[in-house]
């Protein structure tokens, strides 16, 4: 992969991307670009594809089989779904935290250090800095940095789904996937999640699904809106633009009826 | 109206008559198990001394020790380990992470499950043509400890495929988002979830092959040998002392048949009953 | 890793780990299948060193011969003591542990209470671990005599008494079997027929039992299967000796402990050594077709009920 301009990292670009299932496509037709530093929410009912979508640009389809995906994603100008483009190499640079706390049956260190640990860092100083380092951009330090040796089990929730943010930030990915990572989470942990993402998105670039629109227009600087309108047809990308004009004046009726709660 | 309340009647009391069958036979297998333990105990257990189990056998068997057979089914059954568990595990792994759906698949599962069904002594007769003879390792602990392995494949690889398949998919997930390859997937974060299942399976397994003994009748034992100094030598081991004893010994001695038969029950019950508590005491620790 | 914001670097991953992935991931797939080849080999093995009784005494001489004489100077190979002798250890077998563990079964999977479930399968499960040879010396002790005193026979030693020892052996294998065929029955099916006023029973008989009774079928099959391929307590139990047994109730010689009693003792590569391996090979074939059938069947009802 080439390098790309330092200061533009963690931007994607997609032209007419396509997913399908099998002999089902789910997906067509998506143009969109992701800005560097910022906060895109995929919005849209169950079902339309915003988590496929979203799986395209860490590759992770690739894991399901059977999947195809077809159009072009571009990475800060490179293919991502280029065959010299190794899909675990593209994984350190594009995080991503899922939607149920899912750490791993590790301590909340060693949940921290697998990544780094994963792509070569061995000096226990090193791996000590990023520990604290991650866990300090998550917002988690300061309630764990006296009991980094605990089971992760043991953490709340809420706790469990920042160390999750942790562990993807130790690898120093530039875009940052998430996938309704609040949705398992009560008002209080998902305030703290919103705040981190707000705190995070001047170093990474952020992509969100959420079904949550109020959540979308807080938290978020670009807005994608999808749909499916029937399951005969693949979901499409019907509108995206800026947060605020989306949420405010929306120019497709269809994005309209769906904030306005219409359907979905 | 009235019918019907007979005929409820008649339902109830016909229930009645099947829980108390189907619960009588219950009782009947339980009590069953219960009472192979206590008579076993109650006959063996005046012999256990410390020289039982720490000497070898004096005056042509019929005093002294069994020690040379523990040592040897100790030494058996790890060396059955050391052969089965790496290749057991490694297709364990294969049949959860790997195996394509479709026919060839389909043909490995069907005969992991064969191999279970093959008789001992069948694994007896391959051992004896290709370890013992083919091979030329002659009767000894590691031609003894190969067909053992043989025979206790199929149980480690159900056990280890079936606890991989209980490791919730998230988890294989989150470690591919952060860039880690299948393999140090499968390594770091699968393993060492499932490793309470595997290990319970495969102690299971193993328990059963230490008491075994049609396989290692032909193809490692002997009636007298002393502590093997290679695995390339013969060796006593407990089930096979123990038919030798209750069925060809020159003069009876029941105190180390029955002595024998405790020590062997004894020894794979432990290790039964200490597998699976640390099992359920992992698995109360995780929960998914 | 404020140090390595540069592409460039963490784009490259150590070729030699990439490799060492591979080597181990092929290992992997060798080792799976490993079940194959060890079949195969079985199958091969058994094959060649039967090929000079096959040759010199022929399959079906050995297959249908009445008379079992292998030391003797005419020697004589015929198989039949040995199968009527397994036949009816097996025989008295199934009819003992059928019945005893379908219904112990039922019981644990349909009106067991939690605690008490629990508690009686791992105890069942430990019966599994019990060696035979342990289970052939308490025939000796304890059935024996009270065998040869009840039917007045010169010996205990009989296909009988090896049968009841072999179907208590046979029991944790159809009953765990069983049990996880009436366990797989989805719920839907008990309440539904709970809710049309049938009793805990008559659910049983009328849906649960019909729903499982492939896989009942394959728990029976499976322990059918180890019972004829049992050695050690048949070996112990059985008498061996050398006639054709009309019933149950002599001293009968069966096919594995044929093979496990005289192997010892043969000349390795001789004729009588080669006709054992034939023995093992007949023994193997049976096991194999009654595994094959049990295994098939329990694969279609794991799909049957695959949600």
């Amino acid at each position: 992969m080439v390098t790309a301009p330092a200061t533009t990292t963690g931007m994607f670009d997609l032209h007419d991307v396509s997913v399908t299932y099998g002999s089902e496509t789910a997906v067509a037709g998506v143009n969109m670009h992701i800005p560097p530093q910022a906060v895109t929410a995929l919005i849209g009912p169950s079902g339309c594809g915003k988590s496929t979508l979203l799986r395209c640009l860490n590759r992770m389809n690739d894991e399901l089989g059977n999947v195809k995906v077809g159009g072009r994603i571009l990475l800060d100008g490179v293919e991502v779904n280029d065959r010299s483009v190794d899909p675990v190499e593209l994984r350190m640079r594009v995080g991503q935290v899922f939607q149920k706390p899912n750490p791993f049956p590790f301590s909340i260190y060693d949940n921290v250090a697998y990544g780094p640990r994963t792509h070569g860092v061995r000096s226990r100083a090193a791996l000590d800095g990023l520990v604290e380092d991650s866990l300090k951009r998550a917002a988690l330090w300061n309630e764990v940095k006296d009991s980094l040796k605990k089971h992760a089990f043991e953490l709340s929730g809420g706790q469990q789904q920042r160390l999750c943010i942790a562990r993807a930030l130790a690898t120093a990915p530039e875009v940052l996937l998430m996938d309704e990572p609040a949705s398992a989470l009560d008002p209080i942990s998902t305030q703290q999640i919103e705040d981190t993402i707000a705190e995070l998105k001047r170093t990474v670039t952020i992509v969100i699904v959420t079904h949550n629109m109020q959540q979308a227009a807080r938290i978020s600087d670009q807005t994608a809106f999808m749909l499916r309108e029937s399951m005969e047809r693949p979901a499409q990308l019907v509108e995206v633009g800026d947060t605020r004009l989306m949420f405010t004046n929306p120019s497709d009726k269809r994005t309209e009826s769906y904030i306005t709660g219409r359907f979905g | 109206m009235k019918a019907s309340t007979a005929r409820v009647k008649r339902a109830r009391a016909i229930e009645s008559v099947a829980k108390t069958i189907t619960g009588l036979a219950a009782f009947l297998v339980v009590g069953l198990v219960l009472f192979v333990i206590g008579y076993i105990v109650y006959r063996g257990a005046g012999s256990i001394s410390w020289e039982f189990l720490t000497q070898p056998p004096r005056k042509n068997m019929t005093a002294g020790g069994i020690w040379p057979a523990i040592w040897g089914t100790m030494l058996l059954t790890f060396w059955t380990a050391a052969f089965s568990l790496p290749i057991g595990v490694m297709a364990g792994i294969y049949l959860a992470e790997y195996a394509p759906r479709g026919t060839f698949t389909r043909v490995v599962r069907l005969s992991i499950a064969n191999m279970a069904g093959v008789p001992s002594i069948v694994y007896g007769l391959f051992g004896l043509s290709l370890f013992v003879l083919t091979f030329g390792f002659g009767r000894s602990v590691i031609a003894g400890a190969l067909t053992l392995a043989c025979l206790t494949l199929p149980v480690i690889i159900t056990s280890t495929e079936e606890a991989l398949r209980q490791v919730p998919k998230d988890l294989r997930q989150a470690s591919l988002a952060l860039g880690a390859s299948r393999l140090r997937t499968i390594v770091r974060v699968v393993l060492p979830a499932a490793a309470p299942g595997i290990v319970t399976g495969s102690i299971l397994g193993l328990s059963r092959a230490a008491g075994e003994t049609a396989p290692i009748l032909v193809t490692a034992v002997a009636f007298y040998a002393p502590i093997p100094s290679t695995v390339f030598g013969e060796t006593m081991a407990l089930p096979y002392h123990l038919y030798i004893m209750a069925t060809q010994a020159v003069k009876p001695a029941p105190h180390i048949v029955w002595g024998t038969a405790l020590v062997l029950v004894a020894g794979v019950g432990i290790i039964n009953v200490a597998a699976a508590t640390w099992r359920s005491r992992q698995r109360s620790k995780i929960r998914w | 890793m404020a140090d390595t914001s540069t592409t460039g670097r963490r784009l490259s991953r150590p070729a030699f780990r990439r490799a060492a992935d591979r080597v181990v991931t092929q290992l992997i797939g060798l080792s799976g299948i490993a079940a194959i080849v060890i079949l195969a080999a079985i199958t091969v093995f058994l094959v060649i060193n039967s090929s000079r009784a096959l040759r010199e005494v022929g399959l079906w001489n050995m297959v249908s011969g009445t008379d079992w004489f292998p030391t003797s100077e005419h020697a004589k190979f015929g198989f039949l003591p040995a199968e009527v002798g397994s036949l009816w250890v097996t025989a008295v077998a199934m009819v003992l542990c059928i019945p005893v563990g379908v219904a112990a079964a039922i019981y644990i999977s349909e009106f067991a209470g939690r605690r008490t479930k629990e508690v009686t399968k791992s105890i069942i499960e430990f019966m599994a671990a019990v060696p035979s040879v342990v289970l052939a010396l308490l025939g000796i002790a304890l059935l024996a005599p009270h065998v040869r005193e009840w039917f007045n026979l010169d010996t205990g030693l009989t296909a009988f008494t090896a049968g009841i020892v072999v179907g208590a052996m046979a029991l944790p294998t159809i009953i765990t079997i069983s049990e996880d065929a009436l366990h797989a029955v989805p719920k839907d099916l008990r309440t539904g027929s709970l809710a049309l006023g049938n009793t805990q029973w008559q659910t049983v008989y009328k849906v649960v039992l019909p729903s499982a009774s492939s896989g009942i079928f394959a728990a029976v099959m499976l322990g059918l299967g180890r019972a004829i391929g049992e050695t050690m307590v048949v070996l112990i139990l059985a008498g061996n000796s050398g006639i054709i047994p009309d019933t149950a109730l002599v001293s009968a010689r069966t096919m594995p402990g044929t093979i496990a009693g005289e192997m010892a003792e043969v000349v390795q590569g001789g004729l009588h050594y080669s006709v054992l391996f034939a023995m093992g090979l007949v023994l193997f074939t049976v096991t194999f077709a009654i595994n094959l059938a049990a295994d098939i069947v329990l694969e279609r009802q794991r799909k049957k009920w695959r949600r």
